[in-house]
């Protein structure tokens, strides 16, 4: 009985610890695919955030530096997405792919002295300080950044339906043609909805390497970037619905790790497996030549 | 049909402006698809725009609109010459257009695309003052009622039309430009929305340029009309001056190459005799919302015969034609060609040379950003003179089979590699005709709305090729929401309604009203 709370423990947290990231990654493709664009470069996006945070916050001494400088850069990359995948004759997943190599590479490049020097990380808030067991207290302590992307989510869904710039994204998103005719500059919306999207990518690479795991590596994102995209399909467009999805990502990614902390070796790389087989089921379940996707963005990477 | 209060049309307290165009001139690189038009529209009146497809309709009012600036001449609103280069600056002085094809936001509600559209958002909208403003307008100054709360896309053709008006009423435009305003919807409605737009220009509150193919409606609905024929004016007059012939002469500049298609040889070898080409058995089909759109379905079609499946739109009719043309599966049921099992894959396709035509050919039969000459390709490019070996193709054979076609089909567009989506509407429909109908051996040709957008030449020359199709023996099924459409050329009819056949009748025998309370689900 006590491993088997142990277990659940560990999994519950395990989703908020691990979700974060997919959080943010998702809310920003949401965002970007609500105005008509498929970002696949949020990978790329994710890592050179991730970079960037570790980085800046060990020059400056501040994470939340770190932070803000990853959150620029995912811009930057947004930036360097809308003005490439907006070019005539190009198309968004190429562009994506590209940008994902791009952003990756230059992690990389610059990523190299960062391995081994350890930087200031983000601060977790103590929730569990009132509990004596350390797993609660290890289980609870939550990182700033889980609230502020519980708000982005509540924020954006409240963006996209109720304020004018939302409002036009969506039209940009659904109907270009209408768009269009409102007068409404689809090479505008579409640009600032990829940065802002970018941007948020980004920050959920900050996440990575400044609270957990917390240390700068190459294999630091385990393809979250593009689980993420996948992860949109899922939660059908819905900021709300992403949060609940990106919580259900990281909880299955956590698995593997809880079973082997109480003990349970069996299947431990099976069960590591469980976030890449949830995203096939994902695919497989949404996908149906039968029926359109409720939700989706009717323009979505249509190159119109 | 509703009358509007007297007291709703007080409301519009602002009469329209009078608008002038002086000697607009458009062109398109060193093509001029505008040449020095001149029309007024005093307020309070309704002026036709008249023309064959391609003539420069929607490109005189686009200019109107500020949605590409002409590239001279003068547009005058209330006496006063104005710049319109945008959208925005055509709002400012009251003007307002419904184009040829819906500018609703599908995923959104009537409340939401109505707010969308006007040109002060607020930047927070704060949803329960906007939904009791729409409401209060709807109550008061709305000549026609829209369900407020639902999706666009859950709205009929007429529905979205009827929002489309509404919305620039509710934007206070007083000048409306229709651009083929009634070409989805049925007749009834057709008839519901012009008598109310006629009823808002009688009482002075309108103005109104319409463009339109159907004479009907510009003698019951227009006071003035000018006729446009390859960018010029070629026409222009009060409407109770003119009769149909005067008006189809001006349009055809005088060479009138409508020609009656020669009335069928109905019923001189009966049906019976003749082979079954098509046989639909018990099918079954789900839509895209997962429910069954298409209800245990069955027909045949012979050769040498034309079938004609009336409907409102909507009642199925899609899904049955994709599962023809392979592109969507049945739920339960099959098809069989030749007495033979048909799948639509490209070797069915080509044993049985049946050949589909959808619904909204440049979003559903075109590659849009090809050429046109390409896309007149797309059946034979890959086979010689087309293509070497089957891969290397040969772009100079490929224009040069398109030219006779472009010849032939009189399509007007300025060469073979313009983008088939800068063709004008009807002119996208006459280059996809000529690729299904061109192919010799054809033995099936399955059609939906063939005369979608055309002018009255064009749609006779379809109805003849039709026609001339079946004389060699093709088996031809057309579905068509025009049921004069069908009862000019095809040999039997069928209804379908929610999704069900609810009636047969040959042609020759059929009964309009029996036909109607059909459609309208009434059988
Ligand atoms: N953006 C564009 N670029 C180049 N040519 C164009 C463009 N728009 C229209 N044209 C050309 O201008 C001509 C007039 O087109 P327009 O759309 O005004 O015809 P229309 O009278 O509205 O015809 P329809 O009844 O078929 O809608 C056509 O030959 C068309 O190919
Ligand atoms: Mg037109």
């Amino acid at each position: 009985m006590d491993s088997f709370w142990l277990v659940t423990m560990a999994i519950l947290a395990g989703a908020v610890r691990g979700g974060t990231p997919f959080l943010f990654v998702s809310l920003g493709e949401c965002l970007t695919e609500k105005s008509g664009k498929i970002n696949l470069g949020q990978e790329g996006s994710l890592l050179a955030g991730a970079m960037t945070a570790y980085a800046v916050s060990y020059h400056s001494g501040s994470p939340w530096y770190g932070v803000l400088a990853a959150m620029g850069v995912g811009m930057l990359l947004g930036l360097l997405f809308a003005w490439l995948s907006q070019l005539p004759r190009t198309n968004d997943i190429a562009v994506g792919i590209a940008l994902m190599l791009f952003g990756s590479g230059i992690a990389f490049f610059f990523g190299k002295p960062y391995i081994q020097p350890s930087a200031p990380l983000l601060p977790g808030i103590p929730l569990g300080a009132w509990s004596d067991s350390t797993q609660i207290q290890a289980a609870l302590r939550i990182c700033p950044l889980f609230f502020l992307g519980l708000l982005t989510a509540y924020f954006l869904a409240w963006f996209l339906r109720s304020t004018r710039w939302g409002l036009q994204i969506r039209a940009a998103g659904d109907q270009p043609s209408a768009a269009r005719a409102l007068g409404i500059s689809l090479k505008a919306v579409r640009t600032w909805a990829a940065m802002a999207g970018s941007g948020l990518a980004a920050v959920g690479g900050s996440y990575l390497s400044l609270y957990y795991p917390g240390a700068w590596t190459e294999a630091i994102s385990g393809g979250q970037g593009l689980m993420a995209v996948a992860l949109v399909i899922f939660a059908r467009w819905d900021p709300k619905m992403c949060l609940v999805a990106s919580l259900l990502f990281g909880g299955a990614q956590s698995v593997g790790p809880a079973l082997q902390a109480a003990g349970i070796q069996t299947g431990y790389y099976l069960w590591n497996a469980s976030p890449y087989v949830l995203t096939l089921i994902v695919m497989v379940i949404t996908c149906s030549t039968k029926k359109s996707l409720a939700g989706a963005p009717g323009a979505l990477a249509t190159g119109e | 049909m509703t009358l509007i209060p007297p007291e709703n049309l007080e409301r519009f307290t602002q009469a329209p402006a009078s608008l002038d165009l002086y000697r607009i001139t458009k062109k398109f690189g060193d093509f001029t698809a505008a040449d020095e038009i001149s029309l007024t529209v005093p307020p309070g009146t309704v002026h036709a725009l008249l023309g064959e497809n391609g003539a420069g309709k929607s490109t005189l009012v686009k200019c109107v609109m500020g949605f590409h600036p002409a590239t001279s001449g003068e547009i005058m609103v209330g006496g006063h010459v104005r710049e319109i280069q945008h959208p925005s600056d055509a709002r400012k002085y009251g003007i307002g257009m419904v184009y040829q094809h819906f500018t609703l936001v599908p995923s959104m509600t009537v409340t939401e695309n109505l707010v969308l559209s006007r040109p002060d958002v607020p930047a927070a909208v704060n949803w329960k003052r906007e939904t009791a403003r729409l409401e209060e307008f709807m109550a008061t100054e709305a000549p026609f009622k829209v369900p407020l709360h639902k999706r666009a896309s859950e709205l009929a053709a007429g529905e979205k039309q009827k929002t489309e008006i509404l919305k620039q009423l509710y934007l206070k435009s007083r000048i409306l430009i229709l651009d083929e305003p009634t070409s989805v919807l049925t007749p009834a409605e057709a008839t519901e929305v012009l008598a109310l737009l006629r009823q808002m220009t009688v009482a002075g509150r309108l103005s109104i340029i319409i463009i339109t193919h159907k004479f009907r409606e510009v003698f019951s609905f227009a006071d003035d009309v000018t006729v446009l024929r390859r960018g010029k004016l070629a026409g222009q007059g009060k409407v109770k001056d003119l009769d149909r012939d005067s008006l189809a002469a001006m349009m055809m500049g005088g060479t009138s190459s409508a020609k009656p298609v020669p009335s069928a040889p109905r019923a001189t070898t009966s049906t019976s005799s003749r082979r079954t080409a098509l046989r639909v058995k018990q099918l079954s089909v789900l839509g895209d919302n997962g429910l069954t759109a298409v209800k245990d379905v069955s027909f045949e079609l012979a050769e040498g015969e034309v079938l004609g499946i009336a409907g409102v739109a909507g009642n199925g009719q899609r899904e049955l034609m994709e599962v023809l043309g392979g592109q969507r599966p049945a739920a339960t049921g099959s098809l069989e060609a030749h007495g033979q099992p048909y799948h639509g894959t490209r070797r069915d396709i080509l044993a049985h040379q049946f050949h589909t035509l959808p619904e909204e050919p440049l979003r559903n039969a075109c590659a849009p950003m090809l050429s046109m000459a390409e896309n007149i390709a797309l059946r034979t490019f890959d086979q010689p003179p087309q293509a070497r070996w089957k891969w290397l193709l040969n772009f100079r054979a490929i224009r040069k089979s398109a030219l006779p076609l472009i010849e032939a089909y009189s399509i007007k567009t300025r060469g073979p590699d313009t983008p088939i989506r800068d063709l004008s509407g009807g002119n996208v429909q006459r280059a996809i005709l000529a690729r299904e109908l061109s192919t010799l051996p054809l033995k099936i040709l399955v059609v939906s709305e063939p005369c979608f957008g055309l002018d009255f030449a064009a749609t006779d020359f379809v109805h003849q090729k039709i026609t001339e199709a079946r004389d060699r023996g093709v088996a031809v099924l057309v579905v068509s929401s025009d049921l004069d459409e069908l009862l000019k050329i095809t040999d039997r009819l069928l209804v379908m309604s929610g999704g069900q056949i609810t009636y047969e009748t040959p042609t020759a025998t059929a009964d309009l009203a029996v036909i109607g309370t059909h459609m309208a689900g009434h059988g």
